[in-house]
């Protein structure tokens, strides 16, 4: 018996789109078939068919005729599309992993919640940013309770495409809703900043968690330690730019305390360039979604009578 | 007797927002309520209340607020007889909802500042500011970052937003002399005369007043100032001096010079945490050009960690950090408490 192999397609041939595209040509558990874009002209087409890709710039309505369906898609427009996009792909059983900020499925960080959403018909990659600083929230929070945390995400001017910019608020309220439902703090909050320096400047995160007086500190940044480490499996330029900061309890405070947390993300260069690390982080982050689903897939369909 | 002139430029007073970095976000409703009532009877026409950072700046980052803005903003509109109330929104940090619940609580002018690079951002919040009733204002923060012409493109984006006044924003109080009046006239010459240019100015170099007075003769119509300077960095142009020297001047702002002295004297002095002035580490930001309200969290980090706060804002300068990166002061005290120097643009350039 030939061990099942699940399609996939890509909705989107923008930066992001083009990126994942580059990642998924890697994967050895699922086998990217399909490109669709809506710009006969985009450069990200023409890759897509130099890759050897059956590519297509009338949409997904071309898609959804092929014969032989993927098995999953991976939306890279923006939010208005997926919305409109979702009910077909649904009704065609097949599974959708979403890069915009529609937030129709569940929210999912691979590494902290995928394995219980493996199954949603939708699962939403929330923001950069969440990406980003959600591992560590949810890894503070597995050692204790996190009462309040923020994040701050700097990004490179030249990283923020036209989408991003006229719905930057998304971006905020979609990061502090993740970092509550996924990252496990009772209350979360997002910042980010834009920063046009030239050479522009690698992602930066800083996460702070409010701890209670009692924390275990020890254990707060073994758990921070392990789960950059996960992270880096899939992002390899995640890093850690300091060891953990714990700040004493404070009145101003309600008598908490605090861990900072100082993160670079350097992207892999794949098709955007190393700084841009918050596009980077999505399509690294879809690609292991991806991959964790169609292995799930393949397993499935290998022992089905 | 004759009757006053009409103001012909328009002071906007930030002590209740800008001096909220210098009282670290702890401004109390008495404070407020008392300051607000001794500009109103001044003749300020225009004051704004908010955390310094902006609505939603209460945080980690920037400083928890100790009474919520939104309350503090109700207490300075009921308290105002004459004065608009304004609000700050910086885009990325607080959302379109804060406008809206800062509209319910008595703000009129909505004040909307991005990095002087970044204007498309705040469009959809000019849309839904005008869209609530707001008189609307533009804020291009660091402004010294852009050059005349980049500068007045930028403000463009804003008022075809729907900015009704665009700021050429000191916020590193960098501008020398010329520098702000060149932005100012840029600015005029692709935006006026409908649309208003205004001057926002620190006292890092000692330039505010002077400064302002620079731009109001290059076109502006608005110019902040804060009482007694109490603002972040060495503080802002005192609204105080800039009356008196619009008067000498013979330019009415419609303030009364007695009524703002008065103010600045027994309101707003005896509840100050410290005065600003151009210290070392100020100075050091407006010569590196570093957003002001760095100082506090500079000279915080710098007791935690051991080292000087004027080198820790050096480096900020030297990274080009941009308002709203407070969270890496914490990164920069690190490096320089571990003697690894960065590069030029710091973190930009890492070790392969």
């Amino acid at each position: 018996m030939t061990a099942f192999t699940p399609t996939a397609a890509i909705v989107g041939t923008g930066n992001i789109g083009t990126d994942l595209m580059v990642k998924l040509g890697r994967s050895r558990a699922l086998e990217l078939r399909y490109v669709v874009g809506i710009d006969p002209e985009s450069e990200g087409l023409a890759k897509a068919r130099d890759a050897g890709y059956e590519a297509s710039p009338t949409g997904v309505g071309w898609l959804l005729k092929r014969k032989e369906q993927p098995d999953i898609i991976f939306e890279a427009t923006s939010a208005t599309a997926h919305v409109a996009n979702a009910p077909l792909y649904e009704a065609a059983g097949i599974q959708a992993v979403d890069l915009t900020p529609a937030a129709l499925g569940p929210f999912v960080v691979p590494v902290v919640n995928l394995v219980e959403n493996a199954d949603a018909p939708n699962v939403n990659l929330i923001t950069c940013g969440g990406q980003a600083t959600i591992p560590i929230v949810s890894a503070v929070s597995s050692v204790t309770e996190v009462p309040y945390a923020e994040i701050v995400a700097a990004i490179a001017s030249r990283s923020a495409g036209l989408g991003t910019r006229a719905n930057i608020d998304e971006f905020t309220r979609t990061t502090a809703r993740g970092i509550e439902l996924v990252g496990g703090a009772a209350k979360g909050k997002a910042i980010i900043v834009l920063n046009p320096a030239e050479p522009p400047l690698i992602m930066r995160d800083t996460v702070f968690c409010a701890l209670p007086p009692e924390v275990d500190r020890d254990a707060v940044s073994g758990a921070i330690a392990s789960m950059v480490s996960r992270v880096q499996h899939y992002v390899p330029g995640y890093r850690l730019k300091a060891d953990p900061q714990f700040d004493d309890p404070r009145p101003e405070w309600d008598g908490l305390g605090r861990v900072t947390v100082l993160i670079e993300v350097e992207g892999n260069g794949d098709y955007l360039p190393p700084y841009a690390g918050n596009l980077d982080i999505m399509t690294a982050a879809a690609a292991k979604v991806g991959d964790d689903i169609a292995t799930a897939k393949g397993v499935a369909m290998s022992v089905a009578p | 007797m004759t009757a006053p002139a009409a103001p012909t430029v328009r002071i906007t007073d930030s002590t209740l927002r800008d001096g909220s970095h210098a009282m670290r976000h702890r401004f109390s409703v008495e404070q407020v309520r008392a300051t607000v009532a001794a500009l109103d009877r001044a003749g300020v026409p225009v004051i704004e209340v908010t955390h310094g950072d902006g609505l939603g700046g209460s945080s980690f980052t920037y400083g928890f607020s100790s009474t919520d803005e939104l309350e503090l903003v109700a207490a300075a509109a009921d308290e105002a007889r004459r004065a608009k109330i304004a609000v700050l929104l910086l885009p990325g940090v607080g959302t379109a909802d804060d406008l809206r619940a800062a509209w319910d609580a008595g703000a009129s002018v909505a004040r909307i500042a991005t990095h002087c690079s970044e204007a498309n951002i705040a469009i959809q919040h000019f849309a839904v500011a005008r869209e609530l009733g707001f008189e609307t204002v533009g804020f291009l923060m660091m402004a010294h970052m852009l050059g005349p012409d980049s500068l007045a493109r930028q403000a463009a984006v804003m008022a075809d937003a729907g900015a009704q006044c665009v700021y050429v924003t000191d916020s590193a109080g960098a501008l020398v002399l010329d520098e702000a009046a060149e932005r100012v006239a840029a600015l005029a010459d692709a935006i006026g005369p409908n649309i208003q240019v205004g001057f926002h100015g620190h006292n890092n170099l000692a330039l505010g007043v002077a400064n302002s007075v620079l731009a109001y003769r290059a076109g502006a119509r608005q110019i902040d100032g804060a009482t007694a300077a109490l603002g972040a960095g060495a503080g802002n142009s005192p609204t105080e001096v800039l009356a008196a020297v619009f008067e000498r001047l013979g330019v009415p702002t419609g303030i009364e010079l007695d009524a703002i002295l008065a103010a600045a004297e027994e309101i707003v002095r005896p509840y100050m945490h410290h005065t600003p002035v151009a210290d070392r580490p100020s100075v050091v930001m407006g010569y590196a050009g570093v957003y002001s309200s760095f100082l506090l969290h500079a000279r915080r980090a710098a007791e935690r960690y051991g080292v000087p706060a004027h080198e820790m804002l050096a480096e900020a300068g030297r990274r080009r950090l941009v308002g709203g990166q407070e969270d890496l002061l914490i990164d920069i005290a690190l490096s320089l408490a571990n003697g690894r120097t960065a590069g030029i643009n710091g973190s930009a350039t890492p070790a392969r």
